[in-house]
């Protein structure tokens, strides 16, 4: 589903590497979690999967895309393949719940008759149902969030990235919402979480895949979040 | 539902930006009435252009008794001279290019000049003072000077005058009002792209939540943009349309009923031509914000 062969990222001329001849492959339906502290490489780990960054050494596959090749004009095509959540849940302040997640999809040009058949759906699916009408300085923290997924995940990508999606949560909030990622995550859809919450990579044993100064330095199937503190 | 959404975001843009987007129809409104100006000052030009040079005539001056002209030293015109100088015009080397001859006698003369006269001074004079005129219509009005040197030198004639030289200043100046007026509309059409540019910009800017989020979605760039583009789009037609409606006033009020009023001899523009002009007016105000939003969105929303 996502693949990076040899892929190292350079900023500016003679700095040093953001990514450093990373190699990882990620099957569909896979529950990744990406770790490592902060310049680690995995904010530009994310952009290069958004194409938001192109690599300046290696290849880059998503969703059966070469990145590498694929023109401007086709990106947004990839992107409707991805959903994308982020820890300041970037809602719009002046619609509501409702119109946040259908806001997706009249972007993408679907029609009013799938809007008014996916909205509810996917609401009643995060746990929001009944709280349609209401803007985003009304909700809760977790529920806000819950709407960034809901708006991430109405298209049906098969791909959900999550960049700190829990944090700027309390942690009884965060299960909530990494209880929602694995529900989706069941769905078959591919979850690549990058996260610094070490409580909640421990408890979910999924696939860890570490980065370091830009270097892969780990890739472990039901690891916790690090090594040296277990 | 796009074209819903996108007008939507339109008319929200505009709501939120609205005196950007007033100025930006001002702007618009003044650069276009000059343009519309110019474009009407010229068909002004070309309309008495094809009007006057088709009545247009070489006046051959024929000698009076008591001429101050060298040439007319030896008195007044004799009748076998008056016979020379048309046998040049009708039968010699320009008769080609001769349409046709009046001969107007000095008391034919005399009276033109007194009608057209205003002021008095020249019933003053006698008709014996004046020498007759030959009136030559040319078949094609540019060979004046062909003719005027076929016939300048000959006994008799006291002067040759092209009535265009009257026109060509009048028209002379016009082509100069024209220059004034398209130069002024250059340079606010550019202050228009600029303003329009930055009405855009602080658009694209307000509304960087929705872009970041259309293009985080897979939203094409063209409804990104669209709408912004739109906005100037809409804003300068708007300006169009208000520089039509002024050009429209001055052609009734102005032109139609006070110039025409005042000076009669005129065959002048009127509100029909203002329609012509309209969707020039209209197409510079698209263009004019298609190029502000080339310059501008580019940078801001990009994919």
């Amino acid at each position: 589903m996502i693949r990076l062969d040899n892929v190292s990222k350079v900023y500016t001329r003679g700095a040093r590497p953001a990514l450093d001849n990373v190699s990882v492959e990620i099957e569909r339906g896979d529950f990744v979690f990406l770790v490592g502290s902060s310049g680690s490489g995995k904010s530009t780990f994310l952009k290069l999967i958004l194409r938001e960054e192109r690599p300046t050494v290696g290849d880059v596959y998503v969703a059966g895309r070469h990145l590498n090749r694929l023109s401007s004009w086709r990106v947004p095509h990839l992107r409707r393949e991805i959903g994308a959540v982020f820890q300041d849940f970037r809602l719009l302040p002046n619609k509501t719940v409702y119109q946040n997640v259908a806001f997706a999809l009249q972007v993408i040009g679907k029609s009013r008759r799938e809007i008014e058949q996916n909205v509810p759906e996917m609401l009643e699916l995060v746990g929001l149902a009944g709280k349609e009408r209401r803007l985003p300085h009304e909700l809760s923290g977790g529920e806000q969030q819950r709407v960034a997924v809901a708006r991430a995940f109405v298209n049906r990508p098969p791909i959900l990235l999550c960049d700190e999606p829990t944090g700027n949560l309390d942690p009884g909030t965060s299960v909530g919402i990494m209880r929602l990622l694995d529900r989706i995550n069941r769905t078959g859809t591919t979850v690549l979480m990058a996260t610094h919450d070490d409580e909640i990579v421990d408890q979910m044993r999924k696939r860890v895949i570490e980065l370091k100064g830009g270097h892969l330095v780990r890739d472990q199937d039901r690891g916790v979040y690090g090594l040296e503190t277990v | 539902m796009r074209l819903r959404f996108i007008l939507g975001e339109v008319w929200n843009g505009l709501r939120r930006n609205s005196t950007m987007a007033l100025s930006v129809v001002l702007v618009t409104f003044v650069s276009l009435t000059f343009v519309g100006a110019a474009a009407l000052t010229q068909m002004q030009v070309q309309q008495l252009r094809d009007a006057w040079y088709g009545k247009v005539e070489v006046s051959i001056f024929l000698c009076p008794e008591n001429s101050l002209f060298e040439q007319c030293a030896s008195g007044g015109v004799t009748a076998a001279q008056e016979a020379d100088i048309l046998a040049v015009l009708e039968e010699g080397s320009v008769a080609n290019l001769v349409d046709e001859v009046y001969y107007e006698t000095r008391e034919e003369v005399y009276e033109n000049i007194v009608a057209s006269d205003d002021t008095g001074v020249y019933s003053q004079l006698d008709a014996a003072d004046l020498g007759p005129v030959f009136r030559v219509k040319l078949s094609d009005p540019e060979q004046f000077q062909v003719v005027a040197d076929a016939t300048a030198g000959l006994t008799g004639v006291e002067e040759v005058q092209d009535q265009r030289e009257v026109f060509d200043q009048l028209f002379t100046f016009l082509n100069a009002a024209t220059f004034v007026a398209a130069g002024l509309a250059a340079v606010m059409m550019l202050a228009a792209v600029l303003l329009i540019t930055t009405t855009i910009r602080l658009s694209a800017l307000s509304r960087r939540r929705e872009t970041t989020i259309m293009r985080m979605v897979g939203s094409s760039k063209s409804l990104i943009q669209m709408p912004f583009v739109l906005e100037g789009a809409v804003a300068a037609t708007a300006g169009a349309f208000l520089a039509i409606g002024g050009l429209w006033l001055g052609a009734r009020y102005l032109v139609e009923d006070w110039l025409t009023g005042s000076i009669v001899w005129v065959d002048y523009i009127g509100r029909d031509d203002v329609w012509t002009v309209a969707p020039w007016l209209i197409a510079i105000a698209v263009g004019l914000a298609a190029l502000a939003s080339l310059v501008t969105l580019g940078r801001y929303t990009r994919a």
